[in-house]
């Protein structure tokens, strides 16, 4: 264990380049024992190639150098990979996103925890398992004996994550570096492994967190690191920068995080050049007005059910579920994975026939009736997904994807204006004639909603549509869904895992757990003043700025 | 899924083996007689009496007597159907009818030469297995020429033809340098050439698939988090990455297997080993129907067996397979 | 599995794999020369007169067994033909064996893949019992299979090779139009409210054909290959005709004395393999990154 002021980390000037493109340009980063570091940014930004750094594991093809790099006392400048070996696992500890992956699928996980101890330490075969089990049970795994047996494929996230953590802390490393810890899992489980890094860290462990989300660090860092293409732009306590940021960069990624935004009000800022494309038309300021309430519904579910076959019986993905949406509305659905949100996208768009209730598209029946009768009206409702890449036909370009979708397969459609189609989503003409696989992730989604717009929709089913995407171009996606709904009057079903993001986007919201809707009303009601306990559960769990 | 309590977890588990199994059972004796029927109406195309063949051919001038005389011995005189369902229920019994040209039971002449060839179809399987293994262990992670090298021996293993690469082998090692004999003459030493000319092909296919599924393992994270624990590069490969490699590989071998009985066709002919594979060429070229059927219902058993087996295999090493199964 | 997908799924995991390379689309050297190997059988083909040496059916007993000089580059045979010239006269042979092989293997496997994937579920239940069961007779089993029911010959080989390759291309094809059918893209199409026939030629063809140039370009080195094997065997072409296998077949008593008539007939083989392959793989690599 190291003296309480001696450094667990304490790196000058840390560079790391992969060929001739340095991706980390001089880094400088100190840890005491007991304190939590957050490096924030967005993808790209050499957040995790510099947590690698760290370990020695920049990759094959890079290079390494600093001017000081020393872990738990030991410098490590020009150390030998024998050396490197010698400190992971003992001296610092890794911990990675989503342990489905990060734990070998094949190997029960108690041979992963035991493995720090077989290679570093001295002992018996049964002192490592007994010290295995203990370290399952010190991460609050229930019944460690069965669990050790366990592959991290049957054990569900939050578990083989706190197995993931046991094999990082195993040998009780004065530093632990926490990649994207909690990114793929939802909220309440996310919580709750927040709490036991924050408890691994209270018995004096440095702990370096790394995280694209600015609400996760602000629940356990003390101090911060804002990080952008390879530079720490600014750093500071976890308050200070959070809440009086200095950088520009550093305000428009609090001002992107949608959490505490009010609804309506824009999240990407045009003025700090990282926020709309070129092009993007300007944002009214006005207050929104809200849809009237007694206004009829353009698209109700009603007391839909599906079911699916699974072995030994049916699953009920979606049970019982009413919504109504109505034009201009935003209707959020919120629930965490497996909850049947996207079954019940699927319901709405028709693509899976309900096996009771009906779905009901502009007060005519829309699930029920045959397909054929349904193709005219599909133009009416669209779809925005996930993944927008993969919704793209790969051979097509722009210019081709947005040309189909706005003729809707006649040959007479009117003229088809590209060009003012693309200004509309904030995209570049140039981009045309380019292929999706060729454009960010950002400018993908552009097109995606453009492809939406082009069929002129008075519903678009909006599937976890900015999940994968950073903050920043987050917000730029949030501002224009915002935007286009009031120019058009669109309906928006706005189904997302995420709390904040729903927050701000919708103006009812629905809440899924299991299958069925366990709370739905006013947007700022529900998250106020939640009346179901999993409704006070998962917002209590949401990660959210402030401290 | 629905949650079920842990106690009913293992029961269901077995149910879902058993009827497994018994869909494995079911699909294998459907393959089976199915390559009996199809063999069985499609060796009925041919055209020319099968009583001529069985007197010698055309050519031999058999008297009518001669003739009627062999349509009732082989049942040929019976309606289609009525041959056919005679020669299913033979089969169930294990009799494959007797070989026109050597006047042998079908099912005693194959049960003899079965054994080389298996013994030659394993042996170059394995073979094939630790030289894939080895080249795919030493081109990854080695860098760009290594990798590079690691390809083109590979695509080129994978493109020598069993013939050529037979000739060439004996040209070099039999007459050449006079190590080895150029045919099979039963010893061990004998067995070496046409082991390695059924193996190097089979072990460049395999490589590629075991570079390539180790090169994606190499990627995954979970090898990041072992080499974070310390772990060293030879400790990755031997707990982590050789048995996610391995994975497609065990898959493929009941293809490989098949693909060495192929292979041992022109093998067995080059080196004039004594085996399934002459034997067959030796009746295709004499149209001993009999016998030709004999083989190809063999194979097929082979085959079906070794798919069972390597879906078994596959389950043992990977736990993933046997979940999903259970769902 | 069969050999096809095998050469298949290699190809695709190798452009998976690919580095991300700063040198843009410059071709590798490999690539390179296999192209211009294969310019070489395709001129060697289209016009052998050009690019042989001599007559390949030029007897001189005097020259027979004449081993690889400047005058005869890959030696002479028993009856003093110039190797080189013989060659380069049974690339036509070769290739069009090989082209026609996999043009019926992929007929079929188009027709069956089709019928599999559109068909409903008794017809794709049905047709992927067939083919499992044709798997269970290795390629070459159900080439000979073939030979005995319609007797040896060049023609026959050529179709069997062809109806054996049939049953792997039906498993890629099938497998390529099922994975797209389900794909986001075509659910995509729905939304919009396109109708079936149009997704299918818009969207699922399209993307299910354009592989099959990959497939068809590694299939010949393969069709080659075993029908080398067949007439190697005595089953296909017989000598003296000038092919490739053939010629194997007509060097190997002569195997002791003059390796050259083995080797260099060999060597176009284990070329067209080589190149097929290469090319295979950079066509599929073009495909991934340089949309």
């Amino acid at each position: 264990m190291t003296d309480a002021g001696e450094p667990v980390l304490d790196v000058a000037s840390l560079r790391v380049a992969f060929g001739g493109a340095e991706v980390v340009r001089g880094v400088d980063l100190m840890i005491l024992p007991g304190e939590c570091v957050a490096i924030v940014g967005e993808s790209g930004s050499g957040k995790s190639v510099t947590a690698r750094a760290l370990l020695g594991m920049a990759g094959p093809d890079s290079r390494t150098s600093s001017e000081r790099l020393v872990v738990a006392g030991q410098e490590l400048g020009a150390a030998s990979e024998r050396t490197w070996r010698d400190v992971r696992g003992a001296r610092a500890g890794l911990i990675l996103q989503d342990a489905l992956v990060s734990l070998d699928p094949l190997r029960p996980v108690g041979r992963e925890i035991e493995d720090p101890l077989r290679i570093h330490r001295r002992m018996s075969a049964a002192e490592r398992r007994a010290r295995m089990l203990q370290l399952l049970a010190d991460v609050g795994m229930p019944d460690p004996e069965l669990a050790a047996g366990r592959r991290s494929g049957e054990l569900s996230g939050g578990l083989r994550q706190r197995a993931l953590i046991a094999s990082a802390i195993a040998l009780d490393p004065p530093l632990l570096i926490a990649d994207e810890p909690t990114t793929a899992l939802d909220v309440t489980v996310q919580a709750r492994i927040l709490a036991l890094i924050a408890g691994i860290r209270e018995r004096g462990t440095g702990v370096l967190l790394i995280s694209h989300d600015l609400a996760v660090v602000g629940r356990l860092a003390d101090r911060v690191l804002v990080m952008r293409d390879g530079e720490i732009i600014e750093q500071g306590t976890a308050r200070k920068v959070l809440e009086d940021p200095s950088e520009r960069y550093t305000k428009a990624l609090i001002a992107a995080v949608p959490a505490d935004s009010p609804r309506g009000a824009r999240l990407s800022s045009s003025e700090s050049g990282i926020g709309a494309a070129p092009g993007a038309a300007p944002l009214a300021t006005s207050a929104r007005t809200p849809p009237s309430a007694d206004a009829a519904a353009l698209l109700a579910i009603d007391h839909v059910t599906k079911t699916f076959p699974v072995p030994g019986g049916r699953f009920t993905a979606v049970d019982d579920v009413s919504l109504s949406l109505r034009r201009g509305e935003t209707l959020g659905l919120v629930g965490e994975s497996g909850s049947g949100k996207t079954t019940v996208a699927r319901l709405a768009l028709a693509l899976t026939p309900p096996d009771h209730g009906a779905v009901f598209l502009d007060g005519q029946e829309w699930s029920t009736i045959d397909e054929r009768r349904r193709r005219p009206a599909r133009h009416r409702i669209g779809a925005i997904y996930q993944d927008p890449l993969s919704s793209f036909d790969p051979r097509w370009s722009v210019r081709r994807i947005l040309a189909d979708a706005a003729d809707r397969g006649r040959r007479d459609a009117p003229a088809f204006a590209l060009r003012e189609l693309l200004d509309q989503v904030g995209l570049a003409a140039s981009v045309a004639d380019r292929r999706p696989l060729t454009l960010s992730g950002g400018q993908r989604q552009r097109v995606s909603i453009a492809r939406a717009l082009a069929a002129s929709p008075d519903v678009l089913i909006c599937d976890e549509p900015v999940s994968a995407l950073d903050v920043t171009i987050q917000a730029q996606i949030l501002d224009l869904l915002d935007e286009l709904q009031r120019e058009r009057g669109l309906a928006l079903l706005f189904i997302s895992h995420d709390l904040g993001v729903v927050r701000h986007m919708a103006d009812r919201v629905a809440v899924m757990r299991a299958g069925r809707i366990v709370e739905s009303g006013d947007a700022e009601r529900v998250f106020v003043r939640p009346e179901h306990s999993y409704t006070a559960q998962l917002v209590a769990d949401a990660p959210r700025l402030g401290i | 899924m629905t949650p079920g309590s842990p106690a009913d977890r293992p029961s269901r588990v077995n149910g879902a083996a058993l009827r497994r199994t018994g869909l494995l059972v079911a699909g294998a004796a459907f393959v089976l007689w199915a390559v009996a029927s199809l063999t069985f109406f499609a060796i009925r195309l041919i055209p020319g009496d099968p009583a001529q063949a069985i007197l010698g051919g055309p050519g031999s001038q058999a008297s009518q007597e001669a003739l009627d005389q062999v349509r009732r011995d082989y049942g040929l005189d019976q309606p289609l159907l009525v041959q056919y369902l005679a020669m299913l229920g033979r089969l169930v019994t294990g009799d494959l009818g007797t070989s026109y040209a050597l006047k042998l039971p079908v099912a005693d002449l194959l049960g003899a030469q079965l054994g080389g060839t298996l013994l030659l179809a394993t042996l170059a399987l394995a073979l094939a297995w630790l030289l894939a293994l080895g080249l795919a262990i030493w081109s990854t992670g080695r860098g760009r020429v290594a990798s590079a090298l690691g390809e083109g021996i590979e695509i080129t293993s994978a493109a020598l033809p069993h013939f050529w690469l037979a000739a060439v082998l004996i040209a070099v090692f039999s007459t050449g340098l006079g190590w080895l004999p150029p045919v099979a003459t039963g010893t061990p030493s004998g067995l070496v050439l046409p082991v390695v000319t059924l193996a190097v092909p089979l072990a460049g296919f395999l490589a590629q698939v075991m570079r390539e599924s180790l090169l994606d393992t190499m990627q995954q994270p979970f090898v990041v988090s072992a080499r974070a624990r310390g772990e060293s590069a030879l400790g990755v490969r031997l707990r982590h990455t050789i048995r996610h490699a391995a994975l497609p590989a065990i898959s493929l071998s009941g293809w490989a297997l098949g693909w060495l009985l192929s292979g041992a066709v022109v093998v067995e002919t080059i080196f004039a080993m004594p085996g399934l594979g002459r034997t067959l060429l030796q009746a295709v070229t004499l149209r001993d129907i009999p016998v030709v059927t004999g083989v190809v219902l063999l194979v097929a058993l082979v085959y079906v067996l070794m798919t069972v087996l390597t879906d078994v295999v596959s389950r043992i090493a990977d736990p993933r397979l046997r979940q999903e199964g259970a769902r | 599995m069969s050999e096809l997908e095998l050469r298949q799924t290699t190809v695709e995991a190798s452009a998976d794999h690919l580095p991300a390379r700063p040198r843009g689309r410059m071709p590798r050297i490999g690539t390179l020369l296999s192209g211009a190997f294969v310019l070489f059988l395709l001129a060697a083909s289209i016009a052998p007169a050009l690019i042989a040496t001599q007559d390949p059916n030029q007897i001189a007993a005097a020259d027979a067994f004449q081993p690889p000089s400047i005058a005869h580059w890959f030696g002479t045979d028993e009856s003093g033909r110039d190797l080189y010239s013989r060659v380069v006269a049974g690339t036509g042979t070769s290739l069009l064996i090989g082209v026609t092989a996999t043009a019926i293997g992929l007929a079929l496997g188009l027709v069956l893949g089709v019928l599999a994937s559109f068909g409903g579920r008794v017809v794709d239940f049905g047709v992927n019992r067939l083919v499992e069961v044709l798997f269970a007779f290795p390629g070459l089993l159900l080439a000979l299979l073939v030979i005995v029911v319609y007797g040896p010959g060049p023609v026959t080989a050529t179709i069997a090779v062809g109806l054996s390759t049939a049953p792997g291309y039906a498993r890629i094809i099938r497998g390529q139009l099922v994975s797209i059918r389900s794909s986001q893209y075509v659910e995509a199409a729905r939304v919009l409210g396109r109708a079936p026939g149009r997704i299918l030629a818009q969207h699922v063809l399209p993307n299910a054909l354009i592989p099959l140039f990959v497939l068809a370009t590694l299939g010949i080195g393969q069709a080659i290959v075993w029908a080398a094997a067949l007439s190697y065997l005595g089953l296909g072409a017989q000598p003296p005709a000038a092919e490739w296998g053939a010629m194997l077949a007509a060097g190997r008593t002569y195997l002791a004395t003059a390796w050259w008539m083995t080797v260099f007939p060999g060597l176009m083989i284990v070329g067209t393999t080589i190149a097929t392959t290469v090319l295979g793989r950079a066509m599929t690599r073009r495909g991934r990154s340089g949309r």
